[in-house]
């Protein structure tokens, strides 16, 4: 690491500089008649700051000294690089274990920790992997491959497309299953993308994250990774699913079909819930247990449709108290081809925007409604506003989750011929995104009620 | 020689580090109070740790074992006083700044350097007593010191740590730990001394002022289990031996003292088995499986084992014959210490060794076809272990590793206070502990200002307290000491500041009445800081005498919810007033008129006792002993006319 991007600015970098340390090197701060010894710590991940040098003493501990003109900084030792030990790479391949393919994307599944820097750095190869979760050799033959790396809130629609390709070439070396490993943020937007992208998949794909990330001893990614792992070698199932905690003890996981799972926690380990229907299977040590029959079971010969493209202009429009005609016009003037309305209640949005809607449909733009509410189904005909935004051309999106319908919105219009036929698929269910029954289990945001 | 000398000799070096609870508002790390509690909690859930690769390689070799046997953890929680940070289901919150001050204040009265900027670290620990696998730590200050008599002991830094979650149980069957969260993340504020401590009476002094400067800021809890020290003691060729968790502030010197003994005892050993010219290599025996030779045995232990399916095996420790049953410390020998290990490592019950057998029911000739069995000589010993096979290995493995650390002298551990000050093997010392940055807590800055405000609102200590009290207040220096170190501190502040109070009769009531009220059975912990306060009002405005105070005390315990008036209705213990005593008097002095003509100024001593018994604790026994003198001069004066 270079200074430049050790976090380190101002009188400190100039300090640091003149005194030509580097990150990692052993330093001495003569300051205010004190003399401090230690590791020269970057400071990116703790705040830029331009006054105060961080060291790491030899009890381990790190500490910052604020500087000024007149302290005095110099480098005595520089950092040894430290050289991995040379580990014996992956185990041969176990005949009776199943082939399991691991896709990296980024998120904190696979990262170890730099115990010097403190820098958290993503774990990729297969040999990382057996490093952070070496039972993992006991439960599949991995094949481990870096598709990208990135955090997953900057995950753009032609991600999408680039992990469905990824997939797909995974799928056609035959394995038994696929993994992909996702930052938890958009986890469960990608895997409704994912479920439009990828159809008639012979074997189950599941994508799976981690709310604590591995460095710690406390982490969920080992046992979501080895649940997942073991899920898609075994499960007689085949579509793409969310495998993760299923309560705040580690003892079992869910699988979630991909189009109805949303994080409903900022930072629980079972944050993911599925809305509006039951997750599908149990996992936990001694088995899998279904809990609701999958789209389709496990047949190697099926032959995969892929269909990867998605228009990203389209977006989620939240209405609110105060919200102005304006919000629609400029996404219309803008050339978005498609809004979902996140809307109150059963579907409404305040009647001083309903001829911006209308403005926006006679424009083309497709305008889909789902509700704030999360939980439930629209439904645009109690209310008298409803029905006049129903006129409009307005499509309910029944018990579909807002991101679905945003993801759909997005594959249908770059994959149907015309607006007609978006507008007419866009309230049907393609990948069990709708369920026209809602049962009463089907609703708990309590996970003790699970 | 002296103790000084004797320990100067063997070359005893004592390290401190004091960990005090702070008694703040809210947690190190979290907005929950800092409560600890005995009733039922609201829920559980189950968890497991795994030991995180460290790119600088070791993983904690007691962490890895643990793991390995698929160590679960039970934690308890509570819903209003612990959160989802404690169960590790959210990112920590910034650092207690209350937690912060109270350290600056520490670093002030050591005359410690505060760093500019606090930076917490994650230290790992995947005991299970940490939810999330580690303990969130800083330095606030280094540097410094303290004088314990004259002698000047160094401070090495003063930290601020989360406090570990509180053991409830081990469940052996279920393989898993219980722990409880409400004291995880409680703030401690460490103290830790350089090894400048060179006797075991030191020590205990040294923790002593520590743990008094601590109580000065005012901010520390109080009660068992809120100080716990770890104690590094090492001798001149033996090893430093930290002593975790020990609370009996006053065993500290006999704490030390035995360390130093059992480090001088093994380096005994290590010069005997050296003697006898025994190397490391040659303790190589494979642990044996001897259950034959106790097949028709009348000991019940191994009666039991053999029938539970358990095997007996035995191991040859060479030239070890007469060591293992050497004592190092009371009721702690070299065997003690060899069992310690296996019951670590192997999770067995004990072990058995030839120094003390024949014994437990096992015979004589049992022992010798074990000794032919193993092929050990007469200078060798033999242990055996009862238990299912691999659990047999196991321990007897870890027997033998630690009889060849004998030989090497005093082993590196980690150990565990006894009740007796002796210590048993906790388990190995962790090497350098592996810390890395707590990147979810932005630093901390400290700038000058709060420094300033720190100094300017420096609490007074509890030595320079003392002093005041002898000189403003004119307490003994006992009872001065003794109040500056009491709960009621506070209490007699705060009534000596609010009304004109004899001192040393407040101090005394608040120390010695309540105390000897408490030992006839009184339920003194009814008394509410209230109490006291409404009864020396009526002392100052002198309703009240003071030999009253105990009768009135014990009303008020019995009947927590009266007040003052009520408790000098009840015990008709209200001062009376001048007239009525002249009247008692006059009536007393009348009643005796011949015994007071007779005795003349003598009588006074004789009719006191009448008069105290008539008016007791109704009026201070210097007023009664004022008019009872006038009465008696006023008759004798009548008389001589």
């Amino acid at each position: 690491m270079t200074l430049d991007d050790s976090g380190y600015r101002g009188l400190v970098l100039e300090k640091l500089s003149a005194a030509g340390a580097k990150v990692g090197d052993t330093i001495t701060i003569d300051h205010q008649g004190r003399e401090y010894v230690g590791i020269l710590m970057p400071r990116a991940q703790v705040g830029r700051d331009p006054d105060h040098v961080v060291i790491k003493l030899v009890s381990g501990y790190n500490v910052g000294i604020r500087l000024n003109e007149l302290s005095e900084i110099h480098s005595i030792k520089s950092g040894r690089k430290r050289k991995r030990p040379a580990e014996k790479t992956t185990s041969k391949a176990q005949s009776d274990l199943p082939t399991v393919s691991i896709l990296s994307t980024g998120g904190t599944i696979a990262s170890k920790v730099d115990y010097q820097t403190g820098a958290v750095n993503p774990a990729l190869s297969a040999q990382d992997l057996y490093d952070t979760v070496p039972e993992l050799k006991d439960h599949a033959n991995i094949h481990a491959r870096i598709v990208m790396s990135v955090f997953s809130e900057n995950i753009q629609p032609a991600d999408w497309t680039k992990i469905a390709r990824s997939v797909s070439s995974e799928i056609k070396k035959s394995v038994d299953g696929v993994v992909i490993a996702h930052g938890t943020d958009t986890l469960g937007i990608t895997s409704a993308a994912l479920a439009f992208a990828l159809q008639d998949l012979p074997v189950p794909v599941v994508l799976v994250g981690s709310q604590r990330s591995s460095d710690r001893p406390s982490s969920d990614a080992a046992m979501n990774l080895i649940r997942a792992t073991d899920f898609v070698g075994h499960a007689n199932a085949a579509e793409i699913m969310v495998v993760m905690h299923g309560q705040t003890d580690d003892t079992f996981a869910y699988a979630h079909r991909g189009t109805r799972v949303r994080k409903c926690h900022t930072s629980r380990r079972d944050a993911f819930q599925s809305v509006n229907y039951s997750p599908l299977f149990k996992i936990d040590e001694t088995g899998i247990a279904e809990l609701s029959a999958p789209l389709l079971r496990r047949n190697p010969d099926r032959k995969l449709k892929m269909k990867p493209k998605f228009d990203d202009r389209v977006t989620i429009v939240n209405t609110s108290p105060g919200i102005k005609p304006d919000v629609i016009d400029s996404y219309v003037d803008s050339g978005y081809r498609g809004l979902v309305l996140a809307g109150t209640g059963l579907g409404h949005a305040p009647e001083h925007i309903h001829s911006a809607l209308k403005r926006a449909i006679d424009a083309g733009v497709i305008v889909a409604m789902t509700s704030q509410c999360i939980w439930g189904r629209v439904n645009m005909n109690v209310y008298r506003p409803g029905v006049e935004m129903l006129e409009m051309g307005v499509i309910p999106c029944e018990n579909m989750l807002t991101e679905t319908a945003t993801v759909k919105l997005m594959w249908l219009l770059a994959n149907t011929k015309t607006v007609e036929k978006a507008h007419a698929a866009m309230s049907e269910c393609i990948v069990g995104e709708i369920s026209m029954r809602t049962e009463q289990s089907e609703y708990r945001i309590q996970s003790e009620a699970c | 020689m002296s103790d000084e000398g004797r320990f100067r000799k063997i070359g005893l070096m004592v390290g401190l580090e004091l960990h005090q609870q702070l008694n703040t508002s809210r947690k190190l790390f979290c907005h929950c109070p800092t409560v600890i509690r005995d009733d039922k909690p609201d829920g559980g859930f189950v968890r497991r740790l795994r030991p995180t690769q460290s790119e600088m390689g070791a993983v904690d070799p007691a962490a890895l074992f643990e793991f390995q046997r698929k160590k679960k953890f039970y934690y308890e929680y509570y819903n209003d006083t612990t959160c989802l940070v404690e169960a590790d289901e959210e990112p920590p919150h910034n650092l207690c700044e209350e937690s912060i001050d109270v350290a600056l204040t520490m670093a002030t009265f050591l005359g410690s350097s505060p760093l500019d900027e606090i930076h917490a670290m994650r230290k790992i620990v995947i005991d299970g007593s940490n939810t999330t696998g580690f303990q969130r730590t800083a330095i606030i200050a280094m540097g410094g010191k303290i004088l314990v008599g004259t002698k000047e002991i160094g401070i090495l830094a003063i930290s601020l740590e989360e406090d570990a979650a509180r053991k409830i149980a081990d469940d052996d069957k279920e393989n898993m730990k219980m722990y409880r969260l409400d004291r995880l993340g409680i703030p401690l504020i460490e103290i830790a001394t350089a090894p400048d401590i060179e006797t075991p009476s030191q020590a205990q002094e040294t923790a002593l002022a520590i743990g008094l400067l601590l109580r000065s800021t005012g901010k520390v809890k109080r009660g068992l289990g809120t100080i716990r020290q770890d104690v590094n003691v090492s001798i001149k060729g033996g090893a430093i031996i930290e002593i975790k968790g020990f609370q009996q502030l006053d065993m500290l010197s006999t704490l030390v003292e035995l360390e130093a003994l059992r480090q001088e005892r093994l380096l005994e050993i290590r010069d005997a088995l050296h003697e006898r010219n025994i190397s490391p290599k040659q303790i190589s025996s494979e642990p044996t499986d001897i259950s034959d030779i106790f097949a028709g045995s009348s000991s019940k232990m191994i009666k039991k084992a053999l029938k539970a399916g358990h095997a007996i095996y035995g191991v040859r420790l060479p030239g070890f014959a007469g060591l293992v049953g050497r004592e190092v410390q009371p009721e702690r020998r070299l065997g003690t210490e060899l069992s310690d290990y296996a019951k670590f490592w192997g999770d067995v019950g004990g072990i058995f060794h030839t120094d003390e057998l024949p014994g437990y029911g096992i015979s004589a000739q049992e022992v010798a076809q074990l000794r032919e069995a193993v092929s050990a000589g007469s200078q060798d010993a033999v242990v055996i272990v009862a238990a299912p096979m691999g659990k047999c290995v196991d321990a007897l493995e870890a027997v033998v590793r630690r009889a060849r650390e004998a030989i090497e002298g005093v082993p590196a551990e980690t150990r565990t206070p006894l009740p007796n000050g002796t210590t048993k093997y906790a388990r190995p010392r962790p090497g350098a502990e592996r810390m890395y940055p707590e990147t979810d807590v932005r630093p901390v800055k400290i700038t000058p200002s709060r420094l300033k405000r720190i100094r300017k609102n420096l609490p007074e200590t509890l030595d320079s307290k003392e002093k005041r009290f002898v000189k403003d207040y004119g307490l003994s220096k006992d009872l001065a000491s003794q109040m500056v170190r009491s709960l009621n501190l506070l209490l007699f502040e705060q009534i000596m500041s609010e009304m004109e109070v004899p001192a040393t009769l407040l101090a005394v009531t608040l120390e010695n009445t309540v105390v000897s009220l408490h030992r006839d059975g009184v339920p003194i912990e009814r008394l509410e800081d209230n109490h006291f306060r409404q009864l020396f009002e009526c002392v100052t405005k002198t309703e009240v005498s003071p030999d009253a105070i105990p009768a009135i005390l014990t009303h008020l315990a019995n009947n927590p919810t009266s007040g003052i008036q009520d408790a000098l209705d009840a015990t008709d213990l209200g001062k009376i007033d001048t007239t009525e005593i002249e009247n008692v008097v006059r009536e007393i002095v009348e009643d005796r008129i011949d015994f007071v003509r007779e005795q003349g100024e003598r009588a006074l001593g004789g009719l006191m006792g009448v008069a105290m018994k008539r008016l007791r604790g109704r009026a201070d026994g210097k007023v009664i002993k004022k008019h009872l003198a006038a009465e008696i001069q006023r008759v004798l004066t009548s008389t001589e006319e």
